[in-house]
């Protein structure tokens, strides 16, 4: 089962060597991870996907829960919760198709954010299904590389109750 | 007022109660060992190995209960370190390690002794530290011995660059230690408690698996007031040797690989487990799907990670043993009255017949020395009473299964992490923690060789620890494997050169003495207790012996080998020895 967690650490320099350690020591795998600061600049949050079994995601909580730098876990399995993801793709598409890859970015309701003579670079940001359902249309068209962001998530406010 | 960094180091330790520092010099922590020289009510012991240093600060940490300090320079010495905090976080014990570091300003440039030791030892400590700022120190100081002694204990380090132990800075001195993102949870859930009080008055079939974390949180007293109160069996894993009496009519011994016919088959037949302050190593449970089939398992454990880990728990408890064991014992007095001796009868009974079908026994023989003899005649010649350390392979097996103990810490051995080289210097340790008392490492011929240099510690710092080699010119335990599993295919298992150990310990001014036949034993142990100095006893043992029963790897626990095959070869002084 896939499980995205979101994880409150101490901002201190190392953590996030320890949280990965976690998951390399013990052979647990990390799909994606993207850190960053919060209200109070002395915390960041840390939202790590992950997949395993029930036993495993179960150690994986309580592992990071141990870290003396973990101040919060909340596995958002059972949470309802938002979660976002960046693109950012290069896209080199013949004359032909360029104006098609342009419809398309704004039916996915993406932005150009840089261009240059043969290129467009477009930033789109979504869940993942959408990013995925975005780099397959494009694929055929010359993308030249992608970027992404890994997930951000947050809970529901509502379903904190 | 500003004072040196090694100033704040220092008093700082004192503040902490620290007395004995185990440490070795080098470039980066002059100024420490400089404010050292003249520091009043603390003391540094120099070792010949800054692994010998992690390892005397565990065994005084093991010993007394507190926060044993090693003090080391950056680079190799730090380096050096690694397996003694390697062995304290596998067997969750309390040590503070200071290490030297390049300056600040030249970490990250390979710098001449630099190694990026918080790096290396992130996944082998409990917590680690690099002080950046000089006005730190104090905190980092109180809260790494505050992490290292509460919850699950383990190792802390904190690495000192050279410019924050000279430079000035200010000491203020934190009464109080806060860490929000830090709250060991010691209190066990009162309902779960409750539940397992109900299976403990329900189950027919119940066995208290001890861990070493009833010697962490002393909870030995209310271990035995349980056991005695319900009329539960009790076998003790390798760490939790001492939590109970080994001579106690409950006590079945050690379970495991090498454990006591009685402890494995109790946990086979239990309906009920209660496991408390131990992990389910894998030594102890064998092949995971086969173990205690029947059993509904109680999980008292300090450490949440720990429970589930390994194998299914029907009642977690997560909390310190003393904390919880006091509730549980206060619940089942308060409950209904039971006839624990009537309801727990058969169950006795059973295995009071096990313990007689197959005691824990030895073939005696009077013209070649048996491990086992010589461990048994340490136990008659201290009655007991001495703290014993071992190194690790058929030495320490044969001190868990033949010495008996009934205090806890009094036997302390690396179980989790399997160091041989531990022994000796731990056993260093607890001498600096209790001069007047008798301190045993119970070793093998090549074990004692990983730290044998640790002798001319105990010899300049007088103290008088005495080693049991068990000598059979052979690392043991792989020899017994090779013989078993191999095909008595002995690759590089025969150490060939033994040095003459008599001749050692004289070349460091300590006592040898050698023994090679049954009749030398006693005499020998005998003038080595009454010696006030280091002693080497040289006991030249059957290098044929093997240490049984046995569960081959990946078997269940039930599954046990026993010494059969040798009647045959050796027919004539064949005399069974049982232990009781």
């Amino acid at each position: 089962m896939r499980h995205t967690i979101s994880v409150q650490v101490e901002n201190k320099f190392g953590v996030l060597s320890r949280v990965a350690g976690l998951f390399s020591g013990r052979g647990y795998n990390i799909e994606s991870i993207s850190v960053g600061e919060t209200l109070d600049p002395k915390i960041s949050v840390m939202t790590i996907v992950t997949r395993g079994e029930n036993q495993i995601v179960e150690q994986i909580n309580k592992q990071l829960n141990k870290l003396i730098d973990v101040i919060k876990v909340q596995d958002l399995f059972d949470v309802d919760h938002v979660e976002r993801e960046m693109v950012l793709i290069k896209i080199a598409p013949p004359q032909e198709q360029k104006a098609e890859v342009l419809r398309l970015a704004e039916i996915f309701r993406g932005r150009v954010v840089d261009s240059s003579p043969k290129t467009y670079t477009i930033e789109i940001t979504g869940d993942e299904k959408k990013i995925e359902a975005f780099l397959e249309l494009v694929k055929p068209m010359g993308v030249k590389e992608f970027v992404r962001s890994g997930k951000i998530a947050i809970a529901r406010e509502k379903s904190k109750g | 007022m500003k004072v040196s960094g090694a100033e704040i180091v220092v008093e700082s330790l004192k503040k902490e109660g620290v007395t004995h520092i185990f440490g070795y010099p080098g470039g980066v922590v002059l100024n420490l060992f400089d404010y050292l020289y003249d520091a009043k009510g603390i003391k540094l012991l120099l070792t010949r190995h800054e692994q010998g240093a992690t390892h005397m600060a565990d065994g005084y940490a093991r010993s007394t209960g507190k926060v044993g300090v090693a003090l080391v320079t950056s680079g190799p010495g730090a380096t050096n370190t690694v397996t003694g905090i390697a062995t304290a976080a596998m067997d969750s014990i309390p040590i503070v390690v200071l290490t030297g570091q390049v300056p600040t300003m030249l970490i990250g440039n390979d710098a001449f002794q630099e190694a990026d030791i918080v790096g290396i030892t992130r996944p082998c400590t409990k917590y680690n530290y690099l002080v950046k700022n000089i006005d730190d120190l104090a905190d980092t100081i109180r809260e790494a011995f505050h992490i290292a002694s509460t919850g699950r204990p383990g190792p802390v380090l904190i690495d000192l660059p050279r410019d924050i132990s000279a430079g000035m800075g200010n000491f203020n001195w934190p009464e109080k230690v806060q860490i929000r993102s830090y709250n060991p949870t010691v209190e066990g859930n009162r309902k779960m408690i409750e539940k397992a009080a109900e299976e403990i008055a329900k189950s027919k079939k119940p066995v208290i698996i001890a861990g070493g974390g009833v010697i962490l949180s002393n909870a030995s007293e209310d271990l035995r007031e349980l056991a005695e109160l319900t009329q539960i069996p009790v076998t003790t894993t390798l760490m939790g040797i001492g939590s109970f009496p080994s001579v106690h009519p409950l006590s079945l011994g050690m379970p495991g690989m090498h454990g006591t016919y009685y402890a494995n088959m109790a946990i086979q037949e239990s309906d009920l487990i209660v496991a408390i302050g131990m992990r389910f190593d894998d030594r102890v449970t064998g092949k995971i799907s086969a173990f205690a089939p029947h059993a509904t398992i109680v999980h008292i454990d300090i450490d949440p990670t720990s429970i589930r880990k390994n194998v299914h728990v029907d009642i977690p408890i997560v909390g310190d043993s003393k904390n919880v064991l006091t509730t549980l014992n206060q619940i089942v007095k308060a409950g209904q009255k039971t006839q624990w001796g009537e309801i727990r009868k058969a169950w006795l009974k059973q295995l009071d017949d096990w313990k007689e079908l197959k005691p824990m026994c030895y073939r005696y023989s009077d013209t070649i020395i048996k491990p086992q003899f010589v461990i048994e005649k340490l136990y008659e010649a201290t009655g007991g009473d001495a703290i014993i350390t071992t190194e690790v392979g058929q030495n320490q097996m044969w001190a868990a299964q033949f010495f008996k103990f009934d205090k806890p810490r009094t036997f302390l051995s690396s179980g989790g992490l399997g160091t041989m080289g531990y022994g000796f210097p731990a056993a260093i340790g607890a001498q600096v923690a209790f001069p007047d008392k008798t301190v045993i490492d119970i070793a093998g011929d090549g074990s004692i060789q990983m730290n044998i240099q640790e002798l001319a510690t105990a010899v300049v710092y007088e103290l008088p620890v005495k080693v049991a080699i068990l000598n059979n010119r052979y690392l043991g335990m792989v020899r017994q494997w090779q013989e078993l599993f191999f095909k008595e295919r002995y690759s590089h298992s025969h150490l060939n050169t033994v040095p003459d150990f008599v001749k050692v310990a004289e070349a460091y001014s300590a006592v040898g003495l050698r023994a090679e036949k049954p009749s030398e034993v006693e005499p020998v142990i005998r003038e080595a207790l009454k010696t006030k100095k280091p002693v080497f006893m040289d006991f030249v043992i059957d290098w044929k012996e093997k240490v049984f029963p046995m569960v081959p790897a990946g078997a269940a626990i039930d599954q046990m080998m026993f010494d059969e095959e040798e009647p045959k070869k050796e027919a004539r002084h064949k005399k069974l020895k049982a232990v009781k």
